[in-house]
């Protein structure tokens, strides 16, 4: 193999977010319309670099990935070992919307999966006019806790491994290993307490489902796209979130919880036409 | 259902390195008829059936018939692809002391799986 580099390029903010300075890892590749993605829980932007990787995207789009306070590459706050890491709506909508501002992105298109595809329904009810539009992936209302979420967060167990453990089943059983294996590995490298941290958002505090029919999807388009083997936000909890609002849902064959790193170049081509028609609307508006 | 359960996961070595710190014994309930599954450094020793008058096990896996022969398709059945996918439509209950469990659980998937694939094999 030849050496390469990939196109994507990664650089640090520093930034206040929540009242607090903070060190954000971001990368980003392309040009035009902002698409500003968002991970799941306890993982890292690392999710989308088949997106960051693939020009069809990247020659009409530039497409931005932040790893969140704790995740990935970006630190937590000074500070951070004096507290329990937890994650609610209020903090998650404000990060999104101070991280797009202090990227100076002129109304991006906002991308989120599994905890991000169920903020996103958050920023679509709050501030539909920040946004040209979103895309939710795997959004469901609400997750009622099926586990013991403390199991994730203990000194007789390994975080990683049990993380890892907890999530393999949401990938697709007819996903490619190697995509399976490297959305595990994220999981199994996420910090302490992280995943349960942000499942406080997905599980407790983020539930929308009493929101549904007052976002106007006439302000903002809305499109969501959910994998069939997607147990965790199902496709039946998707379904009710189009028929609430409006929006356009597309259920993904082959696909789970994870579809931009289980299988990217699967998800990638539901994804293209929803970006082509995004493109074509601001292009409609412009006119 | 149980039959080749010890063969296949004796035989793939990654499952086994992975659970090389285990010892346990388990019980995997289909519908009435139970099963201990005793395993030893990653490798199962026995797969002893039932009826047990006084049963030993740290922890149990209980489902019908029916739902394990879903979690089991050779085709996949979306919704039934894996035991916490069961679990949430409560078709399958996890119950004892579950750290050998949760502390293995990547093995554990694997070890289900294998059951699965025996019984593939047996079709």
């Amino acid at each position: 193999m030849s050496p390469r580099f990939e196109p994507a390029i990664g650089r640090y903010l520093h930034l206040d977010l929540l009242g607090k300075p903070h060190r954000l890892y971001v990368e980003e590749a392309g040009s035009g319309i902002p698409l500003l993605c968002l991970h799941t829980a306890g993982s890292d932007g690392r999710q989308y670099r088949g997106l960051l990787n693939d020009v069809r995207i990247t020659k009409n789009y530039r497409v931005i990935v932040f790893d969140m306070p704790w995740h990935g590459k970006s630190s937590p706050p000074v500070g951070w070992e004096n507290e329990e890491y937890r994650l609610t709506s209020r903090d998650y909508v404000r990060m999104i919307l101070e991280v797009s501002a202090a990227l100076q992105l002129d109304k991006p298109v906002v991308m989120g999966c599994s905890i991000g595809g169920r903020i996103v329904l958050h920023l679509a009810h709050e501030h539909p006019d920040k946004f040209r539009a979103i895309v939710g992936l795997e959004s469901s209302p609400k997750v009622d806790p099926y586990y013991d979420v403390s199991w994730l967060h203990r000194p007789d167990v390994h975080g990683g491994e049990v993380s890892a453990g907890i999530v393999s089943g949401l990938v697709a059983p007819t996903a490619p290993d190697e995509g399976r294996w490297e959305t595990l590995w994220h999981y199994m490298q996420s910090g302490p307490g992280v995943f349960k941290g942000d499942l406080h958002f997905y599980m407790i505090d983020g539930d929308i489902s009493g929101k549904l029919d007052e976002i106007d999807t006439r302000r903002c388009p809305l499109y969501l796209l959910t994998g069939e083997y997607d147990y965790s936000c199902t496709t039946e909890g998707t379904l009710e979130v189009a028929r609430r609002t409006g929006a356009q849902a597309m259920i993904m064959k082959d696909l789970g919880h994870f579809p931009m790193s289980e299988n990217p170049e699967k998800f990638i081509g539901y994804l293209l036409p929803v970006l082509k028609e995004i493109r074509a609307g601001r292009q409609a508006s412009a006119a | 259902m149980l039959e080749n359960l010890a063969a296949r996961t004796n035989g793939d070595a990654n499952l086994v390195r992975r659970g090389k710190h285990l010892n346990t014994s388990f019980l995997i309930a289909i519908d009435n008829a139970d099963h201990i599954v005793r395993i030893e450094h990653g490798r199962i020793a026995s797969v002893t059936p039932g009826p047990f008058i006084t049963p030993n096990y740290a922890f149990a896996l209980r489902a019908s018939r029916d739902a394990w022969e879903k979690l089991w398709s050779a085709a996949p059945i979306p919704g039934y692809t894996d035991i916490f996918a069961l679990v949430k439509k409560k078709l399958l209950r996890i119950e004892g002391d579950l750290h050998p469990f949760m502390s293995n659980l990547l093995y554990f998937k694997g070890l289900i799986a294998a059951a699965g694939q025996s019984r593939k094999e047996a079709a």
